[in-house]
């Protein structure tokens, strides 16, 4: 279990340290905060609210977006001129920066996101990246061999579907907007929300279909 | 703002030893702009602490994927979309 | 030189963090971990470094690029974070040589 040694009164699930020990690292950037709250650079508070806006970041954010893009044709449009807006008239916090851009798959084309240069990633919507996201393999892969990388994922797309890569190389976070299952017609909002994962938004994965969901 | 969506740019086959988000991939590559996304501070200036300005457009360019990679594994008309900043393009 | 030395020069020309395109027969290991106390904190810190003006992200990754290749393939995603901001901030004269360092012997 790892240590609370310092105080904050956020309250996040602990998962144990899988690997076992804790590496030097964690001492080092405990060491480093101090040190930086000491020389008044940064603030106990400030990183007290960080950790808790990081925290409360998750994919259903994202997930929120995408079902309400799905039911409503005009919001629809509205995600895809400007991401930004669009989250803000939902509620979310699309955080201060930087720039979000919804891209849509439809029958004919499906988008893949990679930050081959770094990790770039919407995490304001999405909450933090997976660790396989930000893996020397997948951001060598995915430009490369990017039908290869999905059949990794379990996702083999025909040879008349247009995949199209997105190297995230400035400030703009780009977020997928996976199609909308079929079967689906009646669902409610929320419910189709539920379909929307993490990996349909990132382009690795469709969204789930209702007929895979066991009852 | 020099470029418009649609025209044809190919990406300076320059060597930059300091910090830039021009992937080595596509140096020299020839593509097309697909958004124009808008002006932004200049990231190889910033890294060095200064302002980045002035602000220079940023630019969504699309490649076909067999230009870039000589055993692209699909015929599939696949892409490759790319942020680039204005002062790494060349009109074709 | 033969078409292989000209590729592995090629290769090496490289950038440490240029990896689009990079040969690799690596399979992609999809194990997640949720992120420890420290990793958060980490993140933490850059994020208030930034809005306080300090380090910028562009800083932040000049940062990361200036690590060792086998440092940086070996390095955690927030270890390369950390290396980043200790470099950053001791150009900047906020860190002095070896006061993390001492910081964590006593």
């Amino acid at each position: 279990m790892t240590e609370h040694d310092h105080d904050h009164s956020h309250d996040h699930p602990h998962e144990p340290v899988t690997n076992g020990e804790v590496p030097a690292a964690a001492a080092r950037v405990r060491a480093l905060e101090e040190l930086l709250v000491e020389k008044d650079v940064v603030s106990r508070d400030d990183i007290r609210q960080r950790i808790d806006w990081l925290v409360s970041r998750s994919p259903t954010d994202g997930a929120r977006l995408v079902a309400r893009a799905w039911i409503d044709e005009d919001f629809r449009i509205r995600l895809l001129e400007d991401a930004h807006a669009a989250a803000l008239e939902v509620g979310l916090d699309p955080g201060p920066s930087p720039i979000v851009v919804a891209l849509e798959n439809t029958p004919d084309v499906h988008h893949l996101v990679v930050c081959t240069l770094c990790s770039c990633y919407p995490k304001a919507l999405l909450g933090p990246p997976p660790d396989w996201y930000k893996s020397i393999p997948y951001r060598s892969r995915a430009v490369s061999d990017p039908r290869g990388v999905l059949h990794e994922f379990g996702l083999d797309l025909a040879d008349d579907i247009e995949l199209r890569v997105v190297d995230s190389t400035a400030d703009i976070r780009y977020l997928v907007v996976p199609e909308r299952p079929a079967g689906t017609e009646t669902m409610s909002e929320e419910a189709l929300a539920a379909l929307v994962t993490r990996d349909s938004m990132i382009g690795v994965a469709r969204a789930i279909s209702p007929s895979a969901v066991p009852l | 703002m020099t470029f418009r969506a649609g025209q044809l740019v190919r990406i300076a086959a320059r060597k930059h030893e300091g910090h830039h988000r021009t992937p080595d991939y596509l140096k020299g590559k020839s593509g097309k702009i697909e958004r124009v996304h808008g002006s932004f501070t200049n990231p190889e200036t910033r890294a060095y602490g200064t302002d980045g300005l002035p602000l220079e457009t940023l630019y969504l360019v699309g490649f076909d994927q067999p230009d870039l990679w000589p055993r692209y594994a699909s015929k599939a008309k696949d892409r490759l979309l790319v942020d680039v900043y204005e002062h790494w393009l060349e009109a074709t | 030189m033969s078409t292989v030395g000209r590729l592995y020069d090629r290769v090496m020309e490289r950038a440490v963090h240029d990896l689009g395109g990079r040969p690799t027969t690596a399979p992609i290991d999809r194990t997640e971990h949720e992120l420890a106390d420290w990793e958060l904190l980490m993140d933490a810190i850059v994020g208030v470094l930034g809005k306080n003006g300090l380090v910028n992200v562009d800083e932040l990754r000049r940062g990361i690029e200036s690590m060792q290749p086998d440092v940086y393939e070996r390095a955690s995603y927030y270890e390369r974070w950390l290396y980043a901001i200790e470099t950053i901030l001791a150009e900047k004269g906020v860190l002095s040589p070896g006061e993390l360092d001492s910081r964590l012997d006593t």
